[in-house]
């Protein structure tokens, strides 16, 4: 799994998220299909499982709504632990659970076999423009100078006793924003100088020729093909 | 040479002046002086605006800038400026990568030139994961990939502790290469550099070997420059490594 070429990964992965987007509210026996598809590739790439379930709790925040839609949804009403529910909501919520916790494990073992530097080239291959990878991958590169700028602002603030607690204490925090933006651009400015120095013409050149092997791709397409074809027989069956 | 920025300062005003093959020359003078202005003319970031400049006899700007920033190595003062891939070995690539090399050539001169600054083992490093000094080494690293004439660094020692200070001056002098240091370090300057050039105000008032500048403390007074307490000039000369 971790060495699997990047672009085999990051299309096995877009091409799973899409069958589970697909698969419809009912077939349930389908969901339990992607789980263990899912689980196997975990399992395949030695991944621990309590380190994929803390990165995937980030969906939390997110899945949380869905708890409201059986008690906003109209139609048809159900009890539920004494509780009058729509059953439409009670559907539509247990979809919307699945099919977010599944898309963002599948992400999380992507980001867990692969490095972000070879997403991007993986990206790159699967021929996403040039300029989207590249301002990407400068985001990656840049984002810990930026947030390390960001912090010797705060500290710098915190020294001469701002100690911000209320919205309307906000004022230096969106001025610093203003001065970052700024510092941000010239610092762009001067690895834009960086790099023409080093003779670039407009195009990121081409570093690591290596691309995926017939074999890649096919072991990458295991994982959607199970997922899709779980999902046509549970479909047909019903 | 001359330049003025937009806003009508003039940051060179008549500089001229020649470094030879082979050559350290250190370049000294005050903040705002005009030192980085002169090293940005060198490999066509500013276009000249007045006068000319030539390296290996090749006129700066014009068709052959490929050419002029293959032959002029510059190392940036800020090295989150200069290494801007996500690894290492990528960076070293950059250059050479934009010269036209590929595949096995392509991974045997980022070897090489990683191993030349002592950096091998930190190709698939992260910059941002590396120390001040390391940092430095494989800022110095990513130019030389392109076997440049003419070394120019801006303030290399800027943010190093002694001891990456000290490895990048072994590193530097073992280089043999015609170099143009930018540097407010004076005993910096009088270990790799025979030869030093003071500016000021956009021009060059002094030109000479830099044990003489430095001893002239009247010189150094009147160009914002000034040696450690107490450090001796001839005293550091003579106790320099030897190469």
């Amino acid at each position: 799994m971790h060495r699997l070429a990047p672009e085999a990964k990051v299309a096995g992965v877009v091409a799973f998220v899409v069958v589970v987007a697909l698969t419809p509210a009912t077939a349930l026996w389908a969901f339990a299909a992607h789980a263990l598809v899912l689980a196997a590739v975990i399992a395949l790439a030695r991944l621990r499982p309590g380190f994929v379930a803390a990165r995937a709790s980030v969906v939390v925040p997110f899945v949380a709504f869905a708890a409201f839609v059986p008690f906003v949804a109209s139609g048809e009403q159900v009890e539920v632990l004494g509780m009058s529910v729509s059953a439409e909501g009670l559907v539509a919520a247990r979809t919307i659970l699945l099919k977010a916790v599944l898309g963002t494990t599948t992400s999380v073992v992507l980001a867990a076999t692969t490095e972000v530097p070879a997403i991007m080239a993986g990206l790159a291959r699967l021929r996403v423009p040039a300029p989207i990878t590249t301002i990407a991958t400068f985001m990656v590169r840049y984002l810990e100078v930026l947030a390390g700028e960001l912090s010797r602002m705060r500290t710098a603030m915190v020294a001469r006793g701002h100690n911000p607690r209320w919205l309307w204490q906000a004022r230096p925090i969106a001025a610093s924003a203003g001065a970052l933006f700024i510092r941000s651009y010239e610092r762009g400015e001067r690895v834009h100088a960086a790099m023409l120095a080093r003779g670039f013409d407009g195009t990121m050149p081409v570093i690591h020729p290596r691309r995926a092997t017939a074999a890649e791709w096919g072991a990458a397409a295991v994982p959607p093909l199970l997922a899709a074809l779980a999902t046509l027989v549970v479909v047909m069956l019903a | 040479m001359a330049y003025t920025y937009p806003d009508g300062h003039a940051a060179l005003d008549g500089v001229d002046l020649t470094v030879h093959a082979g050559e350290a020359v250190a370049l000294l003078g005050p903040n705002g002086s005009g030192k980085t202005t002169l090293a940005l003319h060198l490999n066509g970031i500013h276009e000249l605006q007045a006068g000319r400049a030539a390296i290996s006899g090749l006129p700066v700007g014009g068709r052959h800038l490929t050419e002029i920033r293959r032959r002029v190595g510059m190392v940036f003062q800020d090295t989150d400026d200069q290494l801007f891939m996500p690894t290492v070995g990528e960076d070293v690539a950059f250059g050479p990568a934009n010269l036209g090399l590929r595949g096995t050539d392509l991974e045997l001169r980022v070897k090489e030139a990683l191993t030349m600054v002592g950096a091998a083992p930190l190709a698939d490093r992260a910059p941002h994961h590396l120390s001040g000094g390391e940092r430095r080494r494989v800022a110095l690293a990513t130019v030389l990939a392109m076997e440049p004439d003419l070394l120019v660094l801006d303030e290399p020692t800027s943010g190093l502790d002694p001891a990456g200070r000290r490895e990048l001056a072994d590193v530097l002098s073992g280089l043999g290469m015609t170099q143009l240091l930018i540097t407010h370090d004076l005993p910096f300057a009088l270990e790799l550099c025979e030869r030093s050039v003071i500016i000021n105000q956009g021009r060059i008032v002094a030109d000479g070997a830099t044990v003489d500048l430095l001893s002239d403390t009247e010189l150094l007074h009147r160009n914002r420059l000034e040696l450690p307490l107490g450090f001796d000039p001839r005293a550091g000369y003579a106790a320099r490594p030897p190469r």
